[in-house]
C-alpha cells in the first residue's frame, strides 16, 4: 500500500521550476531512497512531501488525504522530518533538543507528561544518547550532534521518519551505526523511512524501495534489484559502474566517467 | 533534578535583591529622609508631612518606574536576541531609539506647547511607526522574516531617523533641551506617566513570560518548527510586537539606555542556563535591579545633582559588552 503518492507535482523556488510534473509514490511500512547528483533535486522534493514547500501544480496524498489540507500540528503527529541543514542550536543541551521532539503532542504552558518522558527516554536510548543527555550540542563531534538532531525527529513517534542526508560529514562506523538505527526503527517500530543518500551501496543494502532522480525528474523507480542497474547508474550519474551481487543485493564494486568512444 | 533547585534559587536570590535595592532608592537620595518616616509614608495614608509627601510622589514612582523600565527593556534584549539568533542584538536594532527620538524633537520643535505626558505618547508612537517599518521591509522581499535583512533595515532606518533628528535638532537649537533624553534617565518619572504606561508595561512583560516556553524554539530552523507544528514566522511577530510595546514605552520614557538590554538576557543565561522558561524571569528581575540600583547611585555621586544614568549604567555595561563580544567571536 501506498503512503504517500504525488500526483503530477510541479516544484519550485521563486519563478524557478526544480521539479516538473511528477509522479512517485512511497509504500507503507518500507524504508524508501532518493537518490541522484547534487542539485538533482532531492531535498526540495523532500521538502515538498514534508510540507515545508508548496508544489505550483499537482498534489500529494498521505494516506490517500491532500498534504495541503492537513494542518501543520496534525501533520506533526504523523511525520516527523529531519531537514538537511539544521541550526546549529549550540547552546542547548541534548536532552532539550530531543524534548522539541514532543512538542506536537503539547499543549500551549503546559509541562512534559509521563508519555513524553517515556518516548524522550526511549528517543535516547534508540540513538544510544544517555550517557550524552545534559551536554550542550556545541560539546558534541559531527556525529554525536547528528544522533541528537535523529533523536528529536525518533522522539516525535510518527509513523514517517523524513531523513535527508542523514549520514553526511561522518565516518564509516558512525555511517553505519545511523543507518543501523534506521533499519531498527523501521523493522523493528514499524516506521516507515523516506531519506536521501549519496552513498549507493548504503542506499542499495539499506533501502526496500529507490527512487532515482536526475534534474527534478524520475529516472528509476522499484525495488533495489530495479534501480541498481549498471544501465540506470550510466543514466543518471554518466558513470560506467561495475555491479557485484552480495547475498542477493547489487553493490557497486567500482566505477569510472562514462565515455562515448569505450562502448565502440 | 539540579537545573530546578539553581532555578529556584536565582529567582529568589534576584527578587530578595531587587525588593532590597528598591527599599534602599526610596529611603536614600538628595533629601535626608529618615527610615521611620519612609515607613510611615508607606504604611499609613493618613501621614501627610513633607517628607512623606516626597516619598509618595516623588521617590515611589521613580523606583517602580525603575524596575518596570528595567524588566521592559531586559525582557526585549532577550526576545530580540532569540528572534534574530544575534547575541548582540537589542530593541535598538529595531529602531526603537531612533523612532522615539525622532518624534521627540519634532514634538520639542514644532509643538513646545504639548505637556511631558503628552510628549512621551507621541514618542511610543514614533517607536512603534519605526519598528514597522523595519518590519514591513524585512517581509516585503519574501514571505517570511529574514533575521539578517531585518538587522541591515534596522541599521538604515535608524541612522536615517537619528540623521534627521540631530539636523533638525542643530538647526532648531534643541541640543538643550534633548541631552536629558540623550544621556536617559528616571528624573522625569511621574505618577501621571506611570498611571497609563505603567499597566501597559506591565501587560508587555506578562505576555514576554507567556512567550517564554516557546522562544526555545527560536533555536531552530523554519523548517525544524514547522516539521514540529509550530510557526516560527508567527512566534517572531508575536516576540516583536511585545518588544515594540516594551522598549517603545521605556525609551520614551526615559531615553536611550543600551546596555540593560544587551547585557542582562547574556548575565541570565551565564546562572541559569540558555532553556528561555528559566532565563526569561532571571532576565526581567535582573534587568529591574540593575536599573534601581543604576538610578540609585545616579542620585548619590553628586547630591542634588544627577549624574546622568546612562553613563552609569554603560560605566557598567562597556566592560561586559567588550569581554562577551570576544568570547563570542572566539566561539565561532
Ligand atoms: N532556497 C532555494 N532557492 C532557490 N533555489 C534553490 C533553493 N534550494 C535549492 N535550490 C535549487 O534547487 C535545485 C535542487 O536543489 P536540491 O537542494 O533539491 O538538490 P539535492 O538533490 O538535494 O542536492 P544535494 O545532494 O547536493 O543535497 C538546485 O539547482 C538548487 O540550486
Ligand atoms: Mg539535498
Amino acid at each position: 500500500m501506498n503512503l504517500i503518492e504525488t500526483q503530477a507535482v510541479s516544484i519550485g523556488y521563486a519563478d524557478k521550476t526544480i521539479i516538473d510534473n511528477l509522479s512517485i509514490n512511497i509504500p507503507q511500512g518500507q524504508i524508501t531512497t532518493l537518490i541522484g547528483p547534487s542539485g538533482s533535486g532531492k531535498s526540495t522534493l523532500i521538502r515538498a512531501l514534508a510540507h515545508l514547500l508548496k508544489p505550483t501544480t499537482g498534489v500529494i496524498l498521505l494516506d490517500q488525504e491532500n498534504i495541503q489540507a492537513i494542518k501543520t500540528k496534525t501533520l506533526a503527529k504523523k511525520m516527523a522530518v529531519l531537514p538537511q541543514t539544521n541550526q546549529t542550536a549550540n547552546d542547548l543541551s541534548v536532552e532539550e533538543l530531543v524534548s522539541f521532539g514532543r512538542l506536537p503532542y503539547r499543549r500551549p504552558l503546559a509541562g512534559l507528561t509521563t508519555t513524553d518522558h517515556e518516548k524522550i527516554e526511549w528517543a535516547l536510548t534508540q540513538a544510544s544518547l544517555q550517557a550524552l543527555r545534559h551536554r550542550t550540542l556545541s560539546t558534541l563531534s559531527g556525529g554525536q550532534r547528528q544522533r541528537a538532531w535523529i533523536a528529536m525527529a525518533i522522539a516525535q513517534d510518527t509513523e514517517t521518519i523524513i531523513l535527508d542526508e542523514p549520514t553526511t560529514y561522518l565516518d564509516l562506523t558512525h555511517q553505519l551505526d545511523v543507518m543501523l538505527l534506521v533499519k531498527r526503527l523501521n523493522e523493528q517500530s514499524h516506521r516507515t523511512i523516506i531519506m536521501a543518500l549519496h552513498d549507493l551501496n548504503h542506499a542499495a543494502r539499506f533501502s526496500d524501495h529507490l527512487i532515482a532522480i536526475k534534474k527534478g525528474q524520475v529516472k528509476a523507480q522499484g525495488s533495489v534489484k530495479d534501480v541498481m542497474t549498471a544501465e540506470n547508474l550510466k543514466a543518471i550519474f554518466n558513470i560506467n559502474a561495475t555491479l557485484v551481487d552480495y547475498q542477493g543485493t547489487p553493490l557497486i564494486l567500482t566505477y569510472d566517467h562514462y565515455q562515448e568512444d569505450q562502448q565502440s | 533534578m539540579k537545573n530546578t533547585t539553581k532555578f529556584t534559587s536565582a529567582l529568589l536570590c534576584c527578587s530578595i535583591l531587587l525588593i532590597f535595592v528598591m527599599l534602599l532608592s526610596l529611603r536614600f537620595g538628595a533629601d535626608h529622609i529618615a527610615t521611620a518616616t519612609v515607613w510611615s509614608a508607606l504604611t499609613n495614608p493618613h501621614a501627610s508631612g513633607l517628607d512623606q509627601q516626597i516619598i509618595r510622589s516623588i521617590r515611589l514612582p521613580r523606583v517602580l518606574g525603575a524596575a518596570l523600565i528595567g524588566a521592559a527593556l531586559a525582557g526585549s534584549g532577550a526576545l530580540m536576541q532569540g528572534v534574530t539568533r544575534n547575541p548582540l542584538a537589542d530593541s535598538g536594532l529595531l529602531g526603537i531609539n531612533a523612532g522615539a527620538g525622532l518624534m521627540l524633537t519634532l514634538c520639542l520643535a514644532f509643538f513646545p506647547k504639548l505637556t511631558t505626558v503628552q510628549t512621551t505618547w507621541w514618542a511610543v508612537v514614533g517607536a512603534a511607526i519605526s519598528a514597522c517599518l523595519i518590519f514591513c521591509i524585512s517581509t516585503a522581499r519574501n514571505v517570511q522574516l529574514n533575521p539578517s535583512t531585518l538587522v541591515l533595515a534596522g541599521i538604515a532606518i535608524s541612522t536615517l531617523f537619528t540623521a534627521l533628528s540631530e539636523g533638525l535638532a542643530l538647526v532648531l537649537q534643541l541640543k538643550q533641551d534633548l541631552a536629558f533624553w540623550c544621556f536617559g534617565g528616571l528624573g522625569a518619572v511621574s505618577w501621571s506617566q506611570l498611571k497609563y504606561l505603567g499597566p501597559a508595561l506591565i501587560i508587555g512583560l506578562v505576555l514576554t513570560l507567556l512567550l517564554s516556553s516557546q522562544l526555545n524554539l527560536a533555536y531552530l530552523t523554519d523548517d525544524n518548527a514547522k516539521s514540529l507544528g509550530k510557526s516560527l514566522p508567527l512566534l517572531r511577530g508575536l516576540a516583536l510586537g511585545c518588544v515594540i510595546i516594551l522598549s517603545g514605552i521605556s525609551v520614551a520614557l526615559v531615553g536611550t539606555i543600551t546596555f540593560v538590554g544587551l547585557m542582562i538576557p547574556h548575565m541570565s543565561r551565564w546562572i541559569v542556563g540558555s532553556d528561555y522558561r528559566r532565563s526569561l524571569p532571571v532576565t526581567l528581575l535582573l534587568g529591574a535591579t540593575l536599573t534601581v540600583s543604576a538610578d540609585l547611585i545616579a542620585r548619590l555621586v553628586n547630591p542634588p545633582h544627577e549624574t546622568p544614568f546612562g553613563i552609569i549604567i554603560s560605566l557598567i555595561g562597556v566592560p561586559c559588552f567588550i569581554y562577551l563580544a570576544r568570547k563570542e567571536s572566539t566561539h565561532a
